[in-house]
């Protein structure tokens, strides 16, 4: 049977360039469906209807059947097509790269719109606590060229969010999350991972997230 | 597998820590459990085994650590494959893994939401309780388990939950077998396997340790 893959994402969204990037590392043609995320009323009816509960983008459409969770979408990508594998085969490593991508999402991205969002002593606090989680991956990343090794894995493809998202944030915002002299290693990686073949085609375009991150922080709204 | 080289940190009414114990039963494996004093401040190894999060449960595999309950379970599944615990198609598992997330992510949290109020709880905490268990129904449909007629990984992940609704329906004054049924027929399905009910503490015990914490906690 022909396969077919769907992506609902967005734009803008460092989720669903995620399981782009995946399926570029893995060679799968799929077709791409734009989603207005900035309201549900927004969102399309397919959406809707294919991730119900959560309502989110990405949404992974393979053969008709509906993969949710952009971390859950990459193992499914990993597990489905063997070409080019983003998870290690020993079961430690590969629990490790799963629980440093959680990471990311839950203790390092909430504390990045905390300190956008909030002023004075919360604003600092916030800075601080992004800080910390950026020191300990630039531990865990421990001088290698990417977190998955020679190659990009889960875990650098999870961190796509900090390669770009939290750089573009910071020149944005003045807010000094990541710099050169506190995590040199994690700021080179940075570099390498946005350059690299699977995920240069996948990313926003810079001038394009700027823009829409200036007019969201000043409180023009969400302008898609 | 002699016992030293697995060890959880543990905790006797944390649901979490109870699906590692359970999976690690359903997997025939033997190992340590090390009660953490709730009241007494946590140890120097559990704070060494995750700087991060500091919690348990931690399991600890040949002195390496491990942490968060649902990232552990699919460990002791990869690690000792049979029998298996997720499906063998990419699709199911996941399925599986979106269930577990949801379950881990909302359904404790949402019960918290209920105990921890002073006075009558709210009924929008209810109501969210009710919501998800219905959710969760309608992932079971008609299936003896969700993931289908064996007991396996989300089963491990949500029965735990469950030792605590006794204490939430009392506290909610509501029954969830009343609101739903097929999830408390589920409930009872998965109490008659050992691995379960040798798990799970006495909800009545779990009852008296909550009123003892809302005292301490002030909200009595």
């Amino acid at each position: 049977m022909a396969e077919e893959v769907k992506l609902f994402g967005a734009w803008g969204s460092p989720f669903s360039r995620r399981v782009e990037i995946a399926l570029e590392l893995k060679g799968i043609p799929f077709e791409y469906i734009e989603e207005n995320v900035s309201d549900d009323k927004f969102k399309s009816p397919l959406l809707l209807k294919y991730n119900p509960i959560h309502k989110k983008v990405p949404v992974l459409l393979h053969n008709g059947k509906p993969v949710l969770e952009s971390l859950i979408i990459l193992e499914y990508v990993d597990e489905t097509w063997k070409d080019n594998p983003i998870l290690p085969e020993d079961p430690h490593e590969r629990t490790m790269a799963r629980f440093w991508a959680r990471f990311i999402d839950e203790k390092c991205m909430p504390p990045v719109w905390k300190a956008l969002l909030g002023t004075g002593e919360e604003r600092e606090k916030a800075l601080e606590e992004v800080r910390e989680c950026l020191k300990t991956l630039e531990g865990v990343l421990n001088g290698k060229r990417f977190f998955g090794g020679e190659t990009i894995g889960l875990l650098d493809i999870a961190a796509n969010f900090i390669a770009f998202w939290l750089r573009v944030i910071q020149e944005v915002s003045g807010l000094e999350f990541l710099t050169a002299d506190k995590c040199p290693v994690l700021i080179k990686w940075c570099d390498e991972f946005v350059s690299c073949n699977p995920v240069k085609e996948h990313l926003p375009p810079r001038d394009k997230l700027i823009a829409f991150m200036k007019n969201w922080l000043s409180g023009d709204g969400w302008t898609d | 597998m002699s016992k030293e080289e697995l060890v959880i940190l543990d905790c006797w009414v944390s649901p979490f820590c109870m699906s590692v114990k359970i999976a690690l039963a359903e997997k025939g494996l033997e190992y340590e459990a090390r009660e953490e004093d709730l009241f007494g401040g946590k140890s120097d190894l559990l704070l060494n085994s995750n700087p991060i999060y500091m919690k348990v449960p931690v399991l600890l595999h040949q002195a390496k650590p491990l942490c968060e309950s649902t990232i552990i379970v699919n460990y002791i599944d990869e690690t000792w494959p049979s029998p298996p615990l997720l499906p063998p198609c990419s699709y199911g598992r996941a399925q599986a893994r979106f269930w577990a997330d949801f379950i881990d992510k909302k359904l404790f949290d949402a019960g918290c939401n209920i105990w921890r109020s002073k006075g009558e709880a709210p009924e929008e905490a209810k109501r969210e309780v009710i919501e998800i268990l219905k959710q969760l129904e309608e992932a079971l449909r008609e299936k003896a388990f969700f993931g289908g007629d064996t007991f396996e990984f989300v089963d491990i992940i949500t029965v735990p939950v469950t030792s605590w609704f006794h204490a939430i329906e009392k506290f909610g004054n509501f029954k969830v077998e009343d609101e739903c049924p097929k999830f408390s027929a589920w409930m009872k399905r998965c109490m008659q396997r050992e691995t379960v009910a040798k798990v799970l503490p006495n909800p009545e015990k779990v009852y008296e340790f909550l009123i003892m914490f809302r005292k301490m906690q002030g909200i009595e």
